[in-house]
């Protein structure tokens, strides 16, 4: 070894082992970040929050399916017990009789600081007579029984205005003495995680104790019992888990496979097995590079990164294998100044990429960048330094000059590729309109089952998956809830004319204190109070001897302290007004969800209506339609990524100009990249497969891998002294075989976005190679002699 | 990319407080319906058995019944009664409507198991096997329809006095939970015509449901 090569695998080594250091301690995650803006706006920042921190993202879903009802609600209650103290869980909420209770008797001891009716008019002797006649007709109705034995205490009903202010939609199905699903099949459970949604491995270990408790629940049945009953769950916390598990799995499994497909097929060709080994060293460098530089660039790799990285073997080994099977003379100045063009061209490529406000994309641009140059150096610097004296490869002249016949008849066809371009441009222009898929769920690493299931629990939880939540923000608990008092006394006669189906606010089991302190005004003292009963009882079958409970109910209330959050905790009503009180980065936000009146979405005419009323209040409300605005979100990284993509296609064009000094070069160079991309997408487009955002990168691995090909041809046309020709297709055939290879064990991934990429690139670059060889001018053979040094 | 805050919002707001509710309307409805339907009886004598038989013929012939009512309830927290007054529809064998007009209206429906209240222009719906606790009225409902005395004297204590041009039944639940809340129902009428329906509360409450004319359409 020399000096000189000494020094650069002492480089070599001190960067892998910092690069190594950096890519053992970094954050990983699979969680939704990826996706999400980098700056946002306020509307976007709310909706990233929600969907990372929000109250949402901590909600599992369960059901418990199989035998009986009792059976089912006997485990359900077994398995709440034992989650209730579990510290992974805030609540458990299995709709059992003792939570409900928890809930009345909340609703009832804080009746005259909650119920939307008490108003200083409601206690003058007028406003009594009205509400306690109103009152006995309701004892007089079918819901009598209920009202009954509260009646002395409450004689205006204030419990039942409470009630009855509640959203109108359907009240839960109860079976055996817990929540059931709407068609009395499943028991349902809603677990309310501790751990956010970004602590994967808390929510990890919430679904493992779930599981676990399902398990232990029915270990005392019966084992015919026992194999009736099913346990499954949804909810984001189980999906990102899922998520990330199939990410992982998938990272693992497909990195393998593809790593070892290359070296099979590498060793097939080289007959060497230290040749083997040393070409998988630039392609190990490149990938530690790659997820050190994002672990630095980025505080945390995302798991769909690493994904990536299978992207990368593909590129990153052609270096060695140009290195290897074109045994030119010199290979510094034959081969590496051909890769070092191409490098540079990947680079251009992916810089592009940088500046994307999405972050997944930005650091697949990093990623790739570092992992390229580094492959690119080590084949460079490092790989020459340590080639056994006695190698021995197998020669591909015979092979490559059977190439180069093959090549010789291809060239003949190449008029056919302009028909080509004409027909792939034509069918691009016909699909114009469905060309995009702009769904945000076109990205999700979950296979369709698993999003099927997460409907249809959320549908049997009452919990359809629609968005419209009109989102307040204020700098303070109680500003944020006067705030949405404003906005609720704007949505009500929207609600009143049927225009939406109604609203949820957190200042019903929450009113501001301002509001508590307002109906704590309106209730007279003792003795006023009797005075009016008097006045009011006249006409009713009631004496205000009778009613002395109420009037100590009233009294007490005029003298107990507000209610606050914390007096809510631990039931229904306290997880409702965590979900809809949320304490933010920028303050406090309330959220107040509206509903359609039939149909689980919103018309258009009431979105308009529901968006001018909370205008109106003017305190800084807004209508968030959470679907809409993840899609535009999405819609917008697509735009995005195709205009960086553009950009970057004329980077590179505008870097071969430079480089080869010659507008006829590179546009030889640019051609058959271009075309195999609108053939790719008009591939895609007449099977119609809507296009992602992973094809657009797609599409840039496609100039990226393809420009090396179209580079080695320039570099055969022009200096034919330079390296044999039959070598350098022969190597650009097995670079290309690698790829297609790398990318193809990718395409038959079940996350749909490393599907897309792999099949956007395995046929994208086999045809960027046949498409170079067609276009590339013919050369006079060389001879030129190598060997290896 | 699923589950948008908006997830959990919903699921809280599906509150069930409203449960109790309906299940008191669950209940007093089909207080209602037992009234306005069945008879059963194990009977005394031979004749007696013999006239509550043909009694479950009648009533099961009888396929629509469009009534006027007047009910009134007895409570201890009041000085006066409580009245109140409307209509009761029934189709064999699945449906009955109690149509509340007076004085607050109230529209009570049970049909193929499923029970809804629509007050103030709200509707709400529940499915009756949720409330076990009401399910054997609406069996001795359906079996009183069906002719069966096997399945009525499963659920009450079934006395039964003749004859049949002014008979009267008095049902007391065996279930001990319903037992907590009605002592017993006590329904009178002539041949196939129901007259009466008194329900006692275990508290002592009564309401008496009074049946008028007939409805003419």
């Amino acid at each position: 070894m020399t000096r000189a090569g000494t020094t650069a695998t002492l480089i070599w080594a001190l960067t892998a082992l910092i690069a190594a250091i950096i890519a053992i301690r970094a954050r990983y995650t699979a969680d939704l970040s990826a996706f999400l803006p980098r700056r946002a706006s306020a509307t976007q920042s709310l909706l990233v929050e929600q969907l990372r921190e929000g109250p949402a993202a901590h909600l599992i879903i369960a059901a418990i399916a199989g035998a009986d009802a009792e059976t089912r609600a006997a485990v359900s209650q077994r398995m709440a017990l034992r989650l209730r103290t579990d510290p992974a869980f805030l609540a458990i909420d299995n709709g059992n009789e003792a939570q409900l209770e928890r809930d009345r008797q909340l609703l009832f001891e804080h009746r005259y600081l909650l119920s939307p009716r008490v108003s200083p008019q409601r206690f003058t002797a007028g406003g009594l007579h009205a509400a306690i006649g109103a009152a006995l007709d309701v004892l007089a109705s079918s819901a009598g029984p209920l009202v009954k034995p509260l009646f002395l205490r409450d004689p205006t009903l204030e419990t039942l205005a409470i009630i009855e202010s509640l959203d109108a939609s359907h009240a839960r199905r109860t079976a055996a003495g817990v929540w059931s699903s709407p068609d009395g099949t499943r028991a349902l459970m809603l677990a309310r995680t501790r751990a956010s949604g970004a602590d994967i491995d808390g929510q990890q270990a919430a679904c493992a104790a779930l599981e676990s408790s399902f398990a232990a629940a029915i270990a005392a049945l019966p084992p015919t019992r026992r194999a009736a009953l099913t346990f499954i769950m949804s909810g984001p916390p189980v999906l990102a888990v899922a998520s990330r598990a199939t990410i992982k799995s998938q990272v693992w499994r497909l990195s393998g496979l593809s790593a070892a497909c290359i070296a099979l097929l590498l060793l097939a060709v080289y007959r060497s097995l230290p040749v083997l080994l040393l070409t998988l060293v630039p392609v190990a460098s490149g990938a530690l590079a790659g997820v050190a530089a994002v672990a630095v660039g980025f505080s945390v790799v995302h798991g769909i990164t690493l994904g990536f990285g299978v992207t990368l073997i593909g590129e990153s080994v052609d270096y060695a294998i140009y290195r290897f099977i074109q045994r030119s003379g010199d290979f510094r100045r034959s081969v590496w100044p051909t890769i070092r063009l191409g490098v540079l061209t990947s680079i251009c490529g992916f810089a592009a990429l940088l500046p994307s406000a999405f972050p997944g994309l930005s650091q697949l641009g990093l990623y790739s960048i570092a992992g390229l140059t580094a492959a690119a150096l080590v084949t460079r610097f490092v790989l020459p330094e340590w080639l056994p004296r006695a190698i021995r490869i197998r020669d591909l002249t015979a092979v490559g000059g059977y190439l180069e016949r093959l090549l010789a008849r291809l060239r003949v066809a190449r008029s056919a590729l302009l028909l080509l371009a004409l027909i792939a441009a034509t069918l691009l222009y016909l699909h114009r309109g469905a060309l995009w898929s702009r769904e945000l769920n076109a990205l999700s690493p979950l296979p369709a089952a698993d999003m099927q299931l997460d409907e249809q629990l959320r549908a049997a939880a009452g919990a359809p998956d629609t968005g419209y939540i009109v989102a307040v923000a204020a700098g303070d608990r109680e500003a944020a809830l006067a705030a949405a008092d404003a906005v609720g006394a704007r949505l009500t006669p929207l609600v009143e004319r049927g225009m939406i189906g109604g609203f949820d606010s957190p200042t019903r089991f929450l009113p501001s204190l301002a509001a508590q302190e307002a109906r704590r005004r309106s209730l007279p003292p003792a003795a006023v109070l009797r005075a009016r009963l008097d006045e009011a009882l006249r006409g009713l079958p009631l004496t205000t001897a009778k009613l002395e409970p109420f009037v100590r109910d009233v009294e007490q209330a005029r003298e107990a302290p507000p209610l606050r959050q914390a007096d809510l905790a631990g039931s229904s009503l306290g997880l409702l007004v965590d979900v809809l009180l949320v304490k933010g980065a920028a303050g406090w936000s309330a959220l107040l969800p509206v509903s359609a009146r039939d149909s689980a979405d919103l018309p258009s005419a009431a979105v308009a209506q529901v968006r001018s009323a909370v205008a109106s209040a003017s305190v800084g409300a807004e209508l968030l339609d959470l679907k809409g605005e993840a899609d535009r979100l999405y819609s917008g990284y697509l735009s995005e990524a195709v205009r960086l993509a553009v950009g970057g296609f004329i980077g590179i064009v505008l870097l071969l100009f430079v480089a080869l000094r010659s507008a006829a070069r590179a546009a030889r160079v640019v051609a058959p990249l271009a075309l195999s991309v609108l053939t790719v997408a008009a591939l895609f487009a007449a099977l119609g497969h809507a296009l992602t955002i992973l094809h657009v990168v797609g599409m840039l691995l496609i100039v990226a891998v393809g420009s090396n090909y179209a580079l080695f041809f320039d570099r055969a046309a022009t200096h034919p002294g330079e390296g044999s020709l039959p070598l350098t297709l022969a190597s650009l055939v097995l670079a290309n075989l690698a790829t297609v290879i790398a990318f193809g064990v990718l395409a038959s991934s079940s996350v749909p976005v490393l599907a897309d990429l792999g099949s956007t690139v395995a046929p994208g670059t086999l045809l960027a190679l046949l498409f170079a060889a067609m276009l590339a001018p013919p050369v006079t053979r060389s001879t030129v002699k190598a060997d290896l040094g | 990319m699923r589950g948008p805050p908006l997830a959990e919002l919903r699921e809280r707001r599906r509150t069930h407080l409203r449960r109790p509710l309906l299940g008191c309307a669950v209940l007093s409805c089909v207080l209602a319906i037992g009234g306005q339907t069945l008879a059963s009886s194990a009977a005394e004598s031979a004749d007696e058995s013999a006239a509550f038989d043909e009694l479950l013929k009648l009533l099961a012939e009888r396929r629509h019944e469009h009534v006027t009512f007047t009910e009134v309830q007895q409570l201890a927290i009041l000085d006066r009664p409580l009245h109140s007054s409307g209509e009761l529809l029934y189709d064999a064998p699945e449906r009955l409507e109690k149509r509340t007009l007076a004085p607050r209206r109230e529209d009570l429906v049970l049909e193929h198991g499923m029970l809804s209240v629509e007050r103030d222009h709200h509707r709400r719906s529940v499915a009756l096997r949720d409330f076990p606790q009401a399910v054997p009225f609406v069996e001795s409902l359906r079996a009183t329809l069906a002719g069966d005395r096997a399945a009525l004297t499963r659920y009450f204590t079934v006395q039964f006095s003749g004859p049949l041009g002014g008979w009267t039944l008095e049902l007391t639940p065996i279930d001990a939970t319903l037992k907590r809340s009605v002592q017993h129902i006590v329904i009178t009428g002539e041949t196939d015509r129901i007259r009466t329906v008194q329900i006692r509360q275990s508290d002592g409450d009564t309401s008496t449901l009074t049946i008028g004319a007939e409805v003419v359409p």
